[in-house]
């Protein structure tokens, strides 16, 4: 649909051949370009315009590379802030050093793939040599019980027996209980979706963390989300102080911007993105490959590494 | 929360004591409208819709503005708004069809209990067979509305749901039949495929069908969108859009954008997570809430 950044910078910095110097003035255009290509990517609009300042700021003044085009130069600036930006470098693995049974409590909007990400994840700890118990405390949703139990028969994990007629806080509380008596490590808690604003399904996340004392709380967020990502994100994060993030269905075509968005606004790193529906589409989280995917560009920069 | 802003709240800022409208408010407005979920195309177009107005000198002041926006919005929805009518047909029948988790079988809930309650003979197809407990999850929803179900096992072939499906709607003579797909993404080949072998079985059974295949999308999905409805529609022959969480923060601006470059109207709205969260779209009192 629409040209690549890298062509629109190039033509850009056709203009400037031979300007030595990225001046205040020289650079503006193609710091519109950049903004638009976050915009377009789903990038909420306060971090993008945070984001381009930080890039001018960078930008200017640096001597145009001679072994560079500037349009490359500029993008190679703006990935390496967009990854320190996305917490690249950062430690971003699951922290489960506590006295086990160690609890993950998965967080999040309707549909945002919660059941899906306790299956992935179970199913990775186990292949960790751990011995996770999968808990399900969605009680409204039609079936979300049966749906975690499907999966865990799947993957031959054990779920706890919970039924819609009991409260989640107490389902949870049990579960603890039971693992700590059956000899379980982990316990991953899947809660039913709810909107960041229902306040009344958020004080039961509240509970449930008291009771509980999760080490991780895991927010799950679709990589398709637009600028709602902000608000949603930090929803959450201000009544929950979430540990991390899981960006699910990266297997479509969806940029994904939303998680610089979420990043930003919580501080808190992504650990894993889910890459399909199957049971073992989860990955580990790179910086640099979403934002390389965010740029649309990942070929262009295993380039300019060689430049 | 401290970090939702209005569009109407920024166009407040951005107008505040500004006599005059200028070329780069208007570089500002297509800003905060691609930053709505409006969609870039749709921005520009609107924008320069707003600069030719300004040259006829017909925007005066910030309040001209924001109305002017306001309808150039509501006026292409408007171009593509038509209600759905299952009427006159045995059976009508509707496909849904979109990504994952977006609410399709809750719509379908919802949409059972809307024909039911209009003293419609409903009945659904269970036509997701591979996400864990989908059918289970339909069949509560048909048993908690008074609609029927035809499912298979987990596993099985969609088609052949789909099949059974039609036998059953025209030997019960059903008012309505609503047919579940699994959540799918747009840009899976061999998943959209399997879509496409869907909608041959029901063109083959009953001739016409589907008479309307739904698009659902969630509210809060950005950019990607335009994506999903253009593979769609190409696959499938999209005839109309449900729009659902709108109960949430988000605003669902993309659909403006949706509706208007793939020519698709807006059906109905979701609300909740509850057999009446289902409203008809109303393009004005969308506009009003993208604003509010
Ligand atoms: N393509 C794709 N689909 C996914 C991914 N993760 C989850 N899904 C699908 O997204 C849909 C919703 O997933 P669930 O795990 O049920 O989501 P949830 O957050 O538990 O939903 P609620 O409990 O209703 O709030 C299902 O169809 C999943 O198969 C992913 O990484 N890629
Ligand atoms: N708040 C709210 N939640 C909704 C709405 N529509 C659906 N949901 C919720 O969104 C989640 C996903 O809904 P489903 O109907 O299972 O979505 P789906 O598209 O059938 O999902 P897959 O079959 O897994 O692709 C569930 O938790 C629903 O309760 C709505 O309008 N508002
Ligand atoms: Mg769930
Ligand atoms: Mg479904």
């Amino acid at each position: 649909m629409f040209a690549t950044l890298q062509d629109k910078l190039d033509s850009v910095f056709k203009k400037l051949r031979g300007q030595g110097v990225m001046t205040e003035d020289n650079i503006k255009e193609a710091l519109r370009e950049v903004r638009l290509a976050l915009l377009e990517a789903d990038v909420n609009f306060k971090v993008v315009k945070d984001f381009v300042e930080k890039v001018r700021s960078r930008s200017v003044g640096t001597e145009v590379l001679q072994s560079l085009a500037p349009g490359q130069q500029v993008i190679k600036i703006v990935h390496d802030e967009l990854v320190l930006l996305m917490g690249g470098g950062e430690d971003n693995s699951l922290d489960l050093a506590a006295k086990p049974p160690v609890s993950i409590m998965m967080v999040g909007l309707q549909g945002a793939g919660k059941t899906t990400s306790c299956g992935k994840l179970a199913r990775y700890l186990k292949s960790q040599r751990r011995k996770p118990l999968m808990v399900p405390a969605d009680v409204y949703r039609p079936a979300a019980i049966e749906q975690l139990k499907t999966l865990g028969r799947q993957l031959s994990i054990e779920v706890f027996d919970s039924s819609s007629d009991q409260k989640p806080v107490d389902i949870c509380a049990n579960a603890i209980r039971y693992a700590t008596l059956n000899g379980f490590d982990t316990v991953i808690l899947d809660t039913a979706g709810r909107h960041q604003i229902d306040d009344y399904l958020m004080d039961e996340l509240d509970a449930i963390k008291r009771a509980v004392e999760p080490r991780e709380i895991l927010f799950v967020a679709d990589a398709m989300t637009g600028q709602e990502a902000v608000n949603v994100a930090s929803g959450f994060n201000d009544r929950l102080d979430i540990t991390g993030v899981i960006l699910t269905k990266l297997d479509g075509d969806a940029k994904g911007g939303a998680a610089l968005s979420i990043k930003a606004v919580t501080g808190k790193p992504v650990k894993f993105v889910g890459l399909g529906e199957k049971l073992d589409a989860l990955d580990v989280f790179h910086a640099d490959r979403l934002v390389s995917r965010i740029l649309g560009m990942g070929d262009v920069l295993t380039l300019i590494e060689k430049a | 929360s401290k970090t939702h802003e209005t569009i109407i709240g920024r166009v407040d800022t951005l107008l505040l004591g500004k006599k005059q409208i200028d070329a780069d408010t208007l570089d500002e407005l297509e800003e905060i409208l691609i930053t709505s979920d409006i969609g870039v195309k749709t921005t520009v177009d609107l924008i320069r819709t707003l600069e030719q107005r300004l040259k006829r000198n017909e925007l005066q002041d910030g309040e001209a503005v924001k109305r002017a926006l306001k309808e150039e919005i509501l006026q292409r929805l408007l171009a593509q708004h038509s209600r759905l009518d299952v009427s006159g047909k045995n059976p009508f029948v509707i496909l849904v069809i979109g990504v994952n988790g977006v609410g399709k079988t809750t719509t379908i809930g919802k949409l059972a209990a809307k024909y039911r309650a209009e003293g419609k003979k409903v009945l659904l197809a269970a036509g997701d067979t591979f996400r864990a407990a989908a059918a289970e999850q339909l069949e509560l929803w048909a048993n908690r509305v008074g609609a029927e179900i035809v499912r298979h096992k987990e596993g099985a072939d969609p088609s052949a749901v789909v099949f059974d499906a039609c036998k059953a709607a025209l030997a019960r003579s059903s008012d309505v039949l609503i047919i579940d797909t699994a959540g799918r993404m747009h840009t899976k080949v061999n998943l959209m495929e399997e879509m496409k072998k869907i909608r041959r079985v029901l063109t083959r059974e009953i001739p016409e069908a589907p008479h309307e295949t739904l698009l659902v999308l969630d509210a809060a999905t950005g950019q990607n969108a335009l994506s999903q409805a253009q593979l769609f529609k190409e696959a499938a022959q999209v005839s109309g859009v449900v729009l659902t969480k709108l109960d949430g923060s988000a605003k669902g601006g993309i659909v403006v954008a949706v509706s208007h470059e793939y020519t698709l109207p807006i059906r109905f709205i979701g609300v909740g997570e509850t057999v009446e969260d289902l409203r008809e779209f109303d393009p004005a009192q969308f506009v009003d809430a993208l604003f509010e």
